[in-house]
């Protein structure tokens, strides 16, 4: 059953389309599904398109495509580290390796405590900063350094 | 194209004025390799062992278009194989190229998204949502719309190639549409069924129903010897042995109990020819007792119609209309392409009103619905009507005013009302279950009014293959001078002798229970019968007549179109054509006129030597008027509807058509304020009575019921103990 609050948010998405587009609405509704529990069930996918009225398959396409939907757990906080081109020429794979050895996890693994899980992202767009990293799809960090890198997750580790 | 600077997609490039294009230019030959490289890259080289292989439009282009070797020497991508039901296998999913038409099949005709792409790029893959089943009663075209070996037929696996096959054409016994069948055939037996395209009737498709019933042709419970019972054992005996005990048999009670004591049932799948002669046989005899019409209950309308029941349009036509009003019809499943071309219609902003006692899931959108017991459908219908005749400001045929007078319309009657009058095209149609309604004549003689008062076309979707075909045949009771009894009083009042064609009584007919009764009761029961069925308990004689793949004859489609078919293959064992079987009998029983060469001497004497019908056909009722509520039901009341594989002898015999979640075995269903009332739980054992005999099923809450009913489906053996598909059910925990 989707929560009041994310049928409420789903509501005010809906009035941007028209009534019988309904189904525009749907990577909204899954991306309030996941802010509010971090992740994407099938449950949810089967709630998301009775309440659309589009059909289960569709939604499950949509989410399946993009991928920063999680269709798994990955923690209380996602990291989402870039390794498009430019991140990678200034040193991606290195800072990706750092973050795997930190927390003791691989590429889409959580930590034993649930905290953190770690995510391959594509290109957000400001290449200038690389290499960064990306919290929970909504914060990005750049100009990344191991000291920098150790400073945000003892600081996510407080929260 | 000339002047364009890059090679155009065909199949996305819209024609102009004055374009220039070279399909075998330098340029577009290139183009066409590089697409077949790409199209290759992933896919297995597998062909010697792909079902699909000499009928894959991949090959096909491979062959045509593609390089003769590949320089891709990585590795091919892997795609795991899905468990999506008994009727499709998708078994290969590494061969899928991704063209979605299996997707686009769904939304767009099945009307439920039920196979999707998911994932993307590199890991982009057609499945179910969470492997789940594809349930659609349509789902056998996506095997026809899949260009490669992704999904093939589950049933044909395996079975046979492609260019083995001898492709006769045939036309479906089932549902009333007359889809045109390819059926396909090996060693002289049936392997495979295909559409053949007719754009008046199936278009391109076929339902699952009439792709995947060939099966039960092959069935181990297929009769192939002539059969008679002495001492309470079977024997199989010769052809000349059983017709001579048949024709003694009936001379002897024709003689001495009189003629009237002989009745004969056919189901409406029979052909044309075989209910001509079947009634001819029995009129020959002296009785008027023969029906085909073995679900009906009201037979008030019986020689009060100015012809044929029939669908009143032209089946084509049902995409161009635009206000629908449909009563008493499990749509879906009685009419799988007949509902899709409604769908199709509300697709252009058709919209369609339902007058009905469930609520099953149409897939497609329903602008009114009033969803009532059996008992209240003519109140509704009335309030219809009431509403109609204010907007139109029409008076009131006398024949309906009655009913009309005192009901009050509801408030969506008046918007069924409102949207029938706001229709340009519109189509008033009665299904199966108004048509086997105990009030069926006063549901007609409504629906006529009300598309009287809206200009629109009125008709039946009639219930099988030959509904029309048996009027036509003279296969009712009241088609002589004299009239003999219909299918239900043949039962009341017991006859001595009975001839069933094609009928499984406890199946076929309105009420079981009778019917059974009535066989226990008879002296004599001739069963002619494709199969050894539960006419073995009661039946004297049982003689082996041939299904539609093994005779000629003519179905008469509802929408009155007579298509003749030819055998496909030769009869099983000593089966034989049924219209063959009775002009013998015809012959030994010294009834004049039974000396026809072959089923188009008899058709031609049937439709007066043409094909067309239509002057035969006629859904106008007179002389009948409406009565205010003359039926009553105490306590829970039953609707039954047949469920879409369990309709004739052929289908139930279908192996894979009975694995599918359509044909798992029936619950009781009922409103959860009802089961609160029983002091049951939703998923009990109950014990369902009607009349003398009762049955367990676990019942299960369904809200989407009315109050006052338990639906209990009939044609299934489950519940051939119960009696009448309406009328009083009593519930109690078993």
């Amino acid at each position: 059953m989707l929560s009041e609050q994310v049928r409420a948010k789903i509501d005010r998405e809906l009035k941007k389309y028209p009534p019988d587009r309904k189904q525009s609405a749907v990577m909204a509704a899954l991306r309030f599904v996941q802010d509010e529990k971090g992740w994407i069930d099938t449950g949810d996918m089967v709630d998301v398109a009775a309440y659309l009225g589009m059909s289960q398959m569709g939604v499950y396409e949509v989410a399946t495509f993009y991928n920063m939907y999680n269709l798994k757990p990955m923690g209380r906080h996602t990291l989402t580290v870039c390794t498009n081109l430019s991140c990678q020429l200034v040193g991606a794979m290195e800072t990706l390796d750092y973050i795997k050895n930190k927390l003791g996890i691989g590429v889409g693994e959580v930590t034993a405590d649930g905290k953190f899980g770690l995510r391959e992202g594509e290109c957000q767009n400001v290449c200038d900063e690389a290499p960064l990293l990306m919290i929970n799809n909504k914060k990005t960090c750049g100009h990344l350094t191991k000291e920098k890198i150790d400073q945000i997750l003892a600081e996510l580790d407080k929260e | 194209m000339k002047k364009a600077p890059k090679p155009l997609p065909a199949c996305a490039t819209p024609v102009a004025e004055g374009m220039k294009i070279f399909t075998a230019s330098e340029q577009a030959v290139k183009a066409q390799k590089g697409v077949m490289e790409f199209l290759l890259i992933n896919h297995p080289l597998d062909c010697p062992i792909c079902d699909q292989g000499g009928e894959c439009e991949l090959q096909d282009l491979a062959v045509g278009y593609g390089g003769s070797a590949s320089r891709y020497h990585e590795e091919k991508r892997v795609v795991l194989h899905k468990d999506i039901g008994p009727l499709v296998a998708a078994e290969e999913m590494s061969r899928c190229i991704n063209c979605t038409r299996c997707v686009r099949f769904g939304i767009e005709i099945g009307g439920a998204m039920e196979l999707g792409q998911a994932f993307r790029g590199e890991h982009a893959e057609i499945m179910a949502f969470v492997s789940d089943t594809v349930d659609s009663e349509l789902s056998g075209n996506m095997i026809d719309l899949c260009p490669v070996g992704a999904l093939t037929s589950k049933p044909f696996r395996y079975s046979a190639r492609t260019w083995e096959l001898s492709r006769r054409k045939s036309i479906s016994p089932h549902d009333s549409l007359g889809s045109n069948l390819a059926v396909q055939v090996k060693n002289n037996r049936v392997m495979r069924v295909l559409p053949i395209e007719n754009e008046d009737v199936n278009e391109c498709w076929l339902s699952d129903k009439d792709r995947f019933s060939y099966e039960g042709l092959n069935s181990a419970e297929r009769l192939t010897k002539p059969m008679i019972k002495q001492g309470g054992k079977w024997l199989e005996v010769e052809w000349q042995v059983a017709l001579e005990y048949v024709s003694n048999g009936l001379r002897q009670i024709a003689h001495e109990a009189g003629a009237e004591y002989i009745g004969a049932l056919a189901t409406p799948h029979s052909t044309l020819e075989e209910l001509y002669l079947l009634q001819k046989l029995v009129r020959g005899l002296g009785s008027h007792n023969v029906d085909f019409r073995l679900r009906q209950s009201d037979f008030s309308a019986d020689s009060k119609q100015t012809g044929a029941p029939w669908l009143g349009m032209a089946v084509a036509d049902v995409n161009l209309v635009d206000r629908f009003l449909l009563v008493g019809s499990f749509l879906r499943k009685d009419h799988p392409l007949l509902a899709s071309r409604v769908r199709q219609a509300t697709k252009k902003g058709a919209q369609v009103n339902l007058i009905h006692a469930t609520d099953d899931d149409l897939l497609m959108p329903i602008a009114n619905k009033e969803i009532v017991p059996p008992t209240e459908m003519a109140t509704v219908l009335a309030q219809v009507l009431k509403a109609l005749s204010t907007i139109k400001q029409a008076t009131l045929d006398t024949s309906v005013q009655q009913i009309v007078q005192p009901v009050t319309p509801t408030a969506s009657a008046q918007a069924m009302a409102d949207s029938l009058a706001s229709g340009e095209r519109v189509a008033v149609l009665l299904g199966n279950f108004a048509q086997q309604h105990p009030q069926a004549s006063q549901l007609q003689l409504l629906a006529q009014h009300i598309a009287t008062l809206c200009g629109a076309k009125f008709g039946f979707f009639g219930e099988a293959a030959n509904s029309v075909g048996g009027y036509l045949a003279q296969a009712v009771p009241f088609a002589g001078a004299e009239h003999g009894m219909n299918a239900s009083a043949m039962l009341a009042a017991q006859r001595k002798a009975y001839i069933l064609l094609n009928t499984e009584v406890e199946l076929d007919m309105q009420n079981p229970q009778q019917a059974l009764a009535a066989m226990g009761a008879a002296d004599m029961v001739v069963a002619l019968s494709a199969y050894k069925h539960h006419a073995m308990e009661y039946a004297d004689v049982l003689l082996p007549i041939a299904p539609f793949t093994e005779t000629s004859g003519t179905f008469v489609s509802s929408e009155g179109r007579a298509q003749s078919f030819k055998g496909t293959v030769q009869p099983l064992g000593d089966a034989r054509p049924a219209w063959k079987v009775l002009r013998v009998l015809g012959n030994m029983l010294n009834i004049p006129g039974f000396d026809y060469n072959n089923s188009e001497a008899v058709r031609d004497e049937v439709l007066g030597g043409g094909t067309d019908v239509s002057a035969k056909l006629g859904n106008v009722l007179h002389s009948v008027s409406a009565q205010t509520a003359t039926w009553n039901v105490t306590g829970l009341q039953r609707v039954s509807d047949v469920p879409i594989y369990a309709t004739d002898a052929i289908v139930r015999r279908a192996a894979s058509l009975q694995k599918t979640r359509d044909a798992t075995t029936p619950c009781a269903l009922i409103h959860s304020i009802e089961l609160e009332k029983l002091n049951l739980q939703s998923g009990e054992m109950v014990k369902l009575t009607q009349g003398q005999g009762s049955v367990r099923l676990s019942i299960i809450a369904d809200d989407s019921l009315p109050r006052g009913v338990v639906r209990v489906a009939a044609g299934h053996t489950i519940t051939a103990e119960l009696g009448a598909m309406f009328g009083t059910i009593r519930v109690e925990r078993a």
